[in-house]
C-alpha cells in the first residue's frame, strides 16, 4: 500500500464528567479538556502499525473541526503520522457531510485504505465509516478487531453480538476501529518536538468544494433521567431479603 | 404520513428480538403501514415469524444466495433499491444495524439517527449521546427518508397475534464481489443470551482472572441468569469480546442486574440504565456504581459470590 488515511476527531476527553447547560442548549465544553476521539486513536495507532511492518509508505492523519483541532493533528504527528489536513470549520458537522468530505480529500489522495473509529464518543453516531464506504462504493470492515493484508485484499476480524465475524474485502477499503485492535502507544517528548515540523496543511470546505448539508436539528440537550436513591445492606443475608422483598428471588 | 420499513436481523432459521423492539418503536411513529424485509437465501420460514409481530402489515422476503450471511455491502444496495414507497426506514441498533443502516443511508444520501429511544413525533427523537450522559431531543427533515437505528433496550417486544401478509419480492440491484464473508467464531453456549435474559450478572476487572470468573457462571448458573462483563474484565482476557456490556458493547435491560467488582465508570453504566433493579457489590464504599445501585452492599466478592452461592441453595 501507498497511503493509508486516518481519521481523527477532536472530541471531550472521555475522562471528563459531562454536564449538560442548564438552559438545553448543549453539554458544557468551555475550559474542558479535548482528545482525540480514543477509537480514532485506536485507528492511528493500526495504521501506524501497519507502515511500520512495511505494508504501507505513508500515513495521513486527517480531522474536520475547528482550528483547535490541529492540536489533535500534532498529537497524531507525535504519534507517527507522516503528515496532516485539517479541514477547518466552525460548523457542527453530521455524520453523511463528514462522509462527504473525507470522500473528497480520499479522490485527492488515492488511498489504498483508511481507517476511522468505529463511533465518536460524543455523538455516539457510529455512522461516517460506513457512509463513507458507501459514497467511495467501495468496501467496509466495521468494528474492526484483528485485520492482516494480503494480495490486495484485507482479512479482518470484527467483533459483532454473537462473537467474532471475519470477512475479506477487496482494496481499497474503509475500515472502523474497534476496542481491542491495539492499545496506543505514548507520545515521548522527542516526538512531539518531532512533530513539529511535520507538515499539516489546513484547507476549508470551499476549497474541497463541499456545501454542508446539514439534515438532523438538535432541539434540545437533557441530562438522563436519574434513578432513585437505592439501599445498602449489610451482608448477604440482607441482599437476599431484599431481593425476595422485590420479588426478585 | 409514509409507510415504514424495518430491516429484520435473524441468523438465518431464527428471527432475531431485536426485530420486534423495531417493531415496538414503529408503532410510535405515525404511518400508513410498517414492513418487515427479510434478506435471506430462502426466507418464507423467517418471514412468517415476522408476520407473526402485531402491527406488522405486510413481510418481504428477498432470496438471493448473496443473502446467506449478513454482509452490510450486499444488503444495503437492495434496501436502496426497494425505499422508494418508504418513508422511514428503521434497523435495530444491535451490530448488524450498526453495520447495516449507516450504509444505507450513505446510499440514500440522507442523514441517519442512531439509537432512538424515544419517538416525540414522525421525525423527532431523544436519543443518548456522550455515553447516555446527555439526551438530545433531534429533529430530522420531513422531506427526506428518514434512516435510523433503534436501541432495543428502550423498547419492549412487540406483542405475539399479528397476521401480516408474507410475500416474496425480488429487487433489482448491483451486488458487489468486493466482500467476502469468513466465518463465525461463537462461544457455544446454552446459557441465557444476554441480550434478552431476564436477570444477568456482571463481573470486573476486580475478578482478577478467567479462572476466578467461574464464579460467576456458577453463580448465573443457579440464578438462570445471563454473564456480562465490563470492557477491563474483557481486555483482561476473562471472557470473550461478547460479553461486554456499556457504551461500546451491549446495552441491556433485564429485570435485575448485579454487578461484581464494577467500579462503574459512565461507559459502562451506561449500558444498564434500562435495568429493573441494580445491585451492585464492591468493596469500595464510594465506587460511583453505589450511586445508581437500587441494592448495594460494601463487601469482598470472593466471599460474597461463595456465600450467595451456598445460601440460594
Ligand atoms: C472509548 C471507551 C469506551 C469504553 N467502553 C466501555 C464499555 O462498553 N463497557 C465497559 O464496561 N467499559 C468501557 N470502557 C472502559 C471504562 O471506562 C472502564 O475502564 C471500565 O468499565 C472499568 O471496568 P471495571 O469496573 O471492571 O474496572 P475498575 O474500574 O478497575 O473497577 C474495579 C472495581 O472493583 C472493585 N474491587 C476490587 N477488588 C474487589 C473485591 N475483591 N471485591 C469487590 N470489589 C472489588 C474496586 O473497588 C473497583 O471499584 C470504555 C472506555 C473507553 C475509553
Amino acid at each position: 500500500m501507498k497511503k493509508i488515511m486516518v481519521g481523527l476527531k477532536r472530541v471531550v476527553d472521555y475522562n471528563v464528567r459531562i454536564r449538560v447547560k442548564p438552559d438545553g442548549s448543549g453539554v458544557i465544553t468551555d475550559g474542558v479538556k479535548m482528545s482525540i476521539n480514543p477509537f480514532d486513536e485506536i485507528a492511528l495507532e493500526e495504521a501506524l502499525r501497519i507502515k511500520e511492518r512495511g505494508e504501507a509508505e505513508e500515513v495521513i492523519a486527517v480531522s474536520i473541526g475547528p482550528a483547535d483541532a490541529q492540536q489533535q493533528l500534532r498529537t497524531g504527528l507525535a504519534m507517527g503520522a507522516d503528515r496532516a489536513i485539517l479541514v477547518q470549520t466552525d460548523e457542527l458537522v453530521e455524520s453523511l457531510d463528514a462522509a462527504r468530505t473525507l470522500l473528497k480529500l480520499i479522490e485527492k489522495e488515492s488511498p489504498e485504505l483508511v481507517i476511522v473509529g468505529k463511533q465518536a464518543i460524543d455523538d455516539d453516531n457510529g455512522q461516517t465509516g460506513a457512509m463513507l464506504a458507501a459514497l467511495w462504493d467501495r468496501p467496509q470492515a466495521t468494528c474492526v478487531s484483528e485485520v492482516t493484508f494480503a494480495d490486495g485484499k484485507a482479512t479482518v476480524t470484527r467483533e459483532v453480538d454473537s462473537g467474532l465475524e471475519t470477512i475479506e474485502v477487496d482494496l481499497p477499503a474503509v475500515l472502523t476501529a474497534d476496542l481491542r485492535l491495539n492499545e496506543p502507544r505514548y507520545v515521548k517528548l522527542p516526538d512531539i518536538m518531532k512533530a513539529k515540523r511535520k507538515p499539516l496543511e489546513t484547507v476549508s470546505m470551499e476549497d474541497l468544494g463541499v456545501a454542508l448539508e446539514p439534515q438532523l436539528k438538535i432541539v434540545k440537550t437533557d441530562p438522563p433521567a436519574q434513578r432513585q436513591k437505592g439501599v445498602m445492606v449489610e451482608d448477604v443475608d440482607g441482599l437476599i431479603s431484599a431481593l425476595k422483598d422485590k420479588g426478585l428471588l | 404520513m409514509g409507510r415504514i420499513l424495518i430491516i429484520a436481523e435473524h441468523d438465518g432459521s431464527t428471527l432475531n428480538s431485536s426485530t420486534s423492539k423495531c417493531v415496538s418503536c414503529a408503532t410510535g411513529i405515525e404511518n400508513d403501514g410498517i414492513d418487515i424485509v427479510v434478506f435471506a437465501t430462502s426466507g418464507a420460514d423467517i418471514a412468517s415469524q415476522a408476520a407473526g409481530l402485531a402491527g406488522v402489515a405486510k413481510v418481504l422476503h428477498v432470496d438471493n444466495e448473496a443473502n446467506a450471511k449478513p454482509l452490510a455491502a450486499i444488503i444495503a444496495p437492495q434496501v436502496a433499491a426497494m425505499a422508494e414507497p418508504y418513508s422511514h426506514i428503521l434497523g435495530p441498533s444491535t451490530t448488524f444495524g450498526k453495520d447495516l443502516m449507516p450504509r444505507v443511508a450513505g446510499l440514500l444520501g440522507v442523514g441517519q439517527v442512531s439509537d432512538i429511544m424515544t419517538v416525540i413525533g414522525p421525525y423527532t427523537f431523544q436519543r443518548p449521546t456522550y455515553a447516555g450522559e446527555a439526551i438530545i431531543t433531534v429533529e430530522a427533515s420531513a422531506d427526506r427518508k428518514l434512516v435510523a437505528t433503534v436501541r432495543s433496550a428502550s423498547y419492549k417486544t412487540a406483542a405475539s397475534g399479528g397476521s401480516a401478509a408474507v410475500e416474496a419480492l425480488s429487487v433489482d440491484a448491483n451486488l458487489p464481489t468486493h466482500t467476502r464473508y469468513g466465518e463465525l467464531k461463537a462461544a457455544a453456549s446454552d446459557r441465557p443470551d444476554l441480550q434478552t435474559a431476564s436477570r444477568v450478572i456482571c463481573g470486573g476487572r476486580a475478578l482478577g482472572s478467567k479462572e476466578n470468573f467461574d464464579m460467576v457462571f456458577k453463580l448465573a448458573d443457579k440464578l438462570g441468569a445471563a454473564v456480562g462483563a465490563t470492557r477491563a474484565a474483557v481486555d483482561a482476557g476473562y471472557v470473550p469480546n461478547e460479553t461486554q456490556v456499556g457504551q461500546t458493547g451491549k446495552i441491556i435491560a433485564p429485570e435485575l442486574y448485579i454487578a461484581f467488582g464494577i467500579s462503574g465508570a459512565i461507559q459502562h453504566v451506561t449500558g444498564i440504565k434500562d435495568a429493573g433493579t441494580i445491585v451492585a457489590v464492591n468493596k469500595d464504599a464510594e465506587a460511583p456504581i453505589f450511586e445508581m445501585a437500587d441494592i448495594g452492599l460494601v463487601a469482598d466478592l470472593f466471599t460474597v459470590i461463595p456465600e450467595l452461592e451456598s445460601k440460594l441453595g
